[in-house]
């Protein structure tokens, strides 16, 4: 059973897409909101961390972990600042979307309802995220690219 | 009666199912009888979004007063005190009367040639080197609805730029997007008739007393009346609504989604559901269940600062009541979590079947008077007609409408919103702003930034309006306007009620309407049609509605039965007006015929906690019928609180003798006197507590700047301040800026907004608050 592992690589996904979060709302203190909704989602990340704890223990799993350095990768051209980043959070997201889609099979294999419940509830905050990164990066694009 | 310090004058009461009884309201100038009036123009209030209809009196060709148009459907007679007597800015001395332009750091008096070839040399110039992502045009709720359209196929078609929206989007922008959530698209369902029958009426941040005088003088009518209906208030402050409410629920800022849910929670718990009509008319009833289901009453009472009883309470009154009528403002509006908790208002009448009957209606106010049209031409962040810029096919027939291609209209995302075109603008992308009947210097969040984005050098700044405003004074070209009676033209009220304004006057010295302006541009940029045939192909206010007319054809906002001579005749009508339809159409929805099918609907529908937009693909499977949608977001605390340095709530709104930056209101010598200075409510406990007495000065300070203002003591909310955002500068020795002695309200403002709509967060902000020391 590596249901443990599994709970132990959302958690680590999340707390990387959170503190991707608050990078990105460091760094865009004059884009509003990028700088309050980055909080905002970052919260919910975190909070899915925490609905995953009761779970953990049933299988010896850990969901806390050190505090992931947060980084940004610099894009050549500092105007495209805000799409780069735009696109790390995507990923981040995409990853941490994929974490749970196979955590949420493994549930079903498991035929662990509670933990089901959960997950398909966190998934589906984290997939708002991740549609929020194309919407945002689909407006700024325009600008950023013919300006 | 001095309706200055009677606003609402007298009661003329009336019962349930009555007749709103006529009362005609006039006010000439000193020494004017009525025998003297040379002739009567019909038109309607641009003061507010009431659209009182008015008569105005001409003698030897100046404005000498108004009279309420007795047979109007909206005010019966009646006007509010600044319908009484804020027409005499027209004739204020200080009017702009000819272009100017900036020399040498100086504006200087020119010719119209000379401004209008500076403004299109520059537009040209920059959309030959960096294209039309560098224009931005910033607009009003305050034009005719010929001159928003003018303008909406000048930058959308003409120019092919996304930036252009109104100054609605601070006052009204919620209120367009909750109806698009729930319904599919704009349109207020409801009509003002609807307080005659009502049984109960609820304001959601919405201090109608002073927003709309005539609206709560209807309601003042039926609550002193027989068969009286119950009153419910959500309101921070005491306000004269509250003061009538059978139920006020003064709730802490920035909390309204906690409370609308547990509305909705306690709806369902009571089992206060029209359930044969949500299971024919609704799809996500059960999402909504879910979101509220540990809403409980308790739960709110602790975020909101309420007691659980006071919210059952409440519940009961929207629950058992057999006629429901709600309004929504700016308490809502602009607030934390806006369109989230205007869709839960959509949702309760939608949950309890109180839609498209008398007495059961359902508006979200505008909060400008010409804003519904700001709105439907386009003019702000929607397609022309209520068009979705997602579906390719209203974009193909918009471009045929304009015979352009379909290409030359930007529709790869949501038009610009207000706040990103000045960030664009602060970041130099946008390097020419157009500015029409509005005076952001004032009126934006965050004054100093919004001073120093227009202070940009690298930006082009034109400023249309009629009088040297605040923003003016940043311009680099000022085009004087026309304004109300000086222009022929139409628009339209919060209850779809569409007017005719009549030229009463001339306007002074060489200013010009609006509609004129924009025309004088699009000709001067040579821009066409794909035929080479010139894009903008009407010269006078009446080919402009007769173009109006084919682009809102099919539309929710249909005017195609509508002309200026039916206007002439019968005054108002409300849209959807068509030739099957030629009375107009007093509710929407009286068939459950909402706009949600994805092939009309003006929009997909945005997540309400991101803004993100639903996919085509994904709205079609949540809605493949065209119901309407319950919408619903869980409850999130606003993203800045009060703290130990800053521990009170900020609410900015209006009086009722003032509009917007008092650039009319505040030339008005009655309704200037009334309100001549800004100040600050606190509560008692709070003064008390800070030892500040009425008339006190106070500095109010927030992380963005500080006001010095004097003291008002009021019943409050503990905890919370009031500042009226009518005032600048301009009557100030400053000129337009504070230079060492802040009063604007938005000084304080913080920089963010609704998700959603995209509306700025006039009402949470914490602020400190301390008596000056004389």
């Amino acid at each position: 059973m590596k249901l443990g592992a599994a709970i132990g690589q959302v958690a680590k996904a999340e707390r990387e897409l959170a503190a991707g979060l608050l990078a990105a709302r460091e760094r865009h203190p004059d884009d509003q909101d990028v700088f309050h909704l980055t909080k905002t989602l970052a919260e919910k990340e975190r909070a899915h961390i925490g609905a995953l704890a009761p779970h953990a223990s049933r299988y010896d799993a850990k969901v806390d972990g050190g505090e992931p350095g947060a980084s940004l990768p610099e894009p050549e051209d500092p105007s495209l600042q805000l799409l780069s980043d735009l696109r790390h959070l995507h990923l981040l997201a995409a990853g941490a979307s994929l974490d749970w889609v196979a955590l949420a099979q493994g549930a079903q294999a498991a035929k662990d309802t509670e933990l089901l419940a959960t997950v398909s509830e966190c998934h589906d905050e984290t997939l708002r995220t991740l549609k929020w990164t194309t919407y945002r990066l689909k407006e700024a694009a325009p600008q950023a690219l013919t300006s | 009666m001095d309706r200055i310090r009677n606003p609402w004058g007298e009661r003329t009461p009336y019962p349930r199912d009555g007749e709103w009884p006529t009362r005609v309201d006039l006010h000439l100038a000193g020494g004017i009888e009525p025998g003297d009036v040379d002739d009567w123009f019909i038109s309607a209030s641009i003061l507010h979004s009431n659209g009182d209809e008015i008569d105005i009196a001409v003698k030897d060709g100046r404005i000498v007063g108004v009279r309420g148009d007795e047979h109007s459907r909206v005010n019966h007679g009646r006007l509010g005190p600044k319908d009484l007597y804020g027409w005499q800015a027209n004739n204020s001395p200080d009017r702009l009367t000819r272009p100017l332009v900036r020399e040498n750091g100086e504006l200087r008096e020119t010719d119209w040639d000379t401004a209008m070839e500076r403004v299109a040399a520059r537009s040209k110039e920059l959309l030959a080197d960096q294209g039309p992502g560098s224009h931005g045009f910033y607009t009003s709720g305050q034009l005719f609805l010929e001159e928003y359209y003018t303008l909406a196929v000048m930058v959308r078609a003409g120019i092919g730029t996304n930036h252009l929206d109104g100054n609605t989007r601070l006052c009204t922008a919620t209120a367009g997007e909750a109806l698009k959530e729930s319904f599919g698209a704009d349109g207020q369902p409801g009509s003002y008739t609807d307080i005659d029958h009502t049984d109960a009426i609820c304001c959601y941040g919405h201090n109608v007393a002073e927003t709309q005088a005539v609206l709560w003088m209807r309601m003042l009518d039926r609550l002193h009346g027989p068969d009286r209906p119950r009153l419910l208030a959500v309101d921070p402050r005491e306000t004269p609504v509250a003061k009538e409410a059978d139920i006020h629920l003064a709730l802490e800022n920035g909390t309204n989604l906690a409370l609308m849910n547990a509305l909705v929670h306690q709806l369902i718990a009571r089992d206060w559901i029209d359930h044969d009509y949500v299971e024919a008319n609704t799809v996500g009833f059960e999402e909504l269940e879910k979101k509220v289901k540990d809403c409980t009453p308790a739960w709110a009472a602790d975020i909101c600062g309420l007691e659980a009883r006071d919210i059952e309470a409440a519940a009961e009154l929207i629950g058992t009541t057999e006629r429901l009528f709600s309004t929504v403002l700016q308490g809502f509006y602009q607030s934390h979590a806006a369109t989230a908790a205007a869709c839960q208002v959509n949702n309760i009448h939608l949950v309890r079947g109180m839609l498209g009957r008398p007495g059961c209606g359902l508006l979200q106010m505008n909060g400008q008077p010409t804003a519904q049209n700001t709105r439907e031409t386009g003019a702000n962040g929607d397609l022309s007609g209520f068009r979705n810029w997602a579906n390719d096919a209203h974009v193909e027939e918009l471009a045929r409408i304009w015979n352009v291609e379909p290409a030359q209209i930007p529709h790869y995302g949501p038009p610009t919103h207000a706040m990103q075109i000045f960030r664009y603008c602060e970041q130099g992308s946008i390097a020419f702003l157009w500015i029409s009947a509005t005076n952001p210097a004032v009126s934006l969040p965050e004054l100093h930034r919004i001073r120093d984005v227009l202070a940009r050098e690298e930006l082009f700044v034109v400023v249309q309006d009629l009088f040297l405003t605040e923003t003016a004074q940043f311009a680099d070209v000022v085009l004087p306007a026309a304004t109300w009676a000086e222009k022929l033209g139409t628009f339209t009220n919060a209850d779809r009620t569409v007017h005719l304004s009549e030229k009463a006057v001339d306007p002074p010295g060489e200013a010009r309407p609006d509609m004129d302006i924009f025309r004088d541009y699009a000709e001067r940029m040579g821009f066409t049609d794909r035929d080479g045939a010139p894009l903008i192909k009407w010269q006078t206010p009446e080919e402009a509605f007769e173009a109006w007319k084919e682009c809102s054809r099919g539309r929710p906002c249909d005017y195609t039965g509508i002309t200026y001579e039916r206007l002439r005749q019968k005054h108002d009508i409300q849209w959807p007006c068509t030739h099957g339809r030629p009375d107009g159409t007093e509710r929407l929805y009286t068939d459950t015929d909402f706009w949600a099918d994805a092939d009309r609907a003006e929009t997909y529908g945005r997540d309400l906690l991101t803004g993100a937009p639903l996919e085509p693909a994904d709205y079609k499977a949540l809605n493949p019928d065209g119901k309407a949608v319950l919408k619903g977001a869980e409850y999130m605390p606003p993203h800045e609180r009060p703290d130990d340095e800053r521990p009170f709530h900020l609410g900015t709104g209006r009086v009722v003798y003032h509009f917007h930056t008092r650039t009319k209101t505040g030339r008005a010598p009655e309704l200037q006197a009334a309100a001549p200075e800004p100040w600050v409510e606190l509560s008692h406990a709070d003064a008390d507590r800070l030892g500040i007495a009425e008339g006190d000065l106070v500095e109010v300070g927030s992380a963005r700047g500080s006001v010095r203002v004097p003291a008002r003591i009021t019943d409050i909310r503990e905890g919370a301040v009031f500042i009226p955002f009518h005032y600048g500068y301009w009557d100030t020795d400053n000129g337009h800026e504070p230079n060492g002695a802040p009063r604007a309200a938005n000084e304080l403002t913080i920089t963010d907004w609704d998700p959603a709509s995209k509306q700025p967060l006039f009402k949470v902000g914490a602020v400190s608050v301390a008596k000056v020391d004389a």
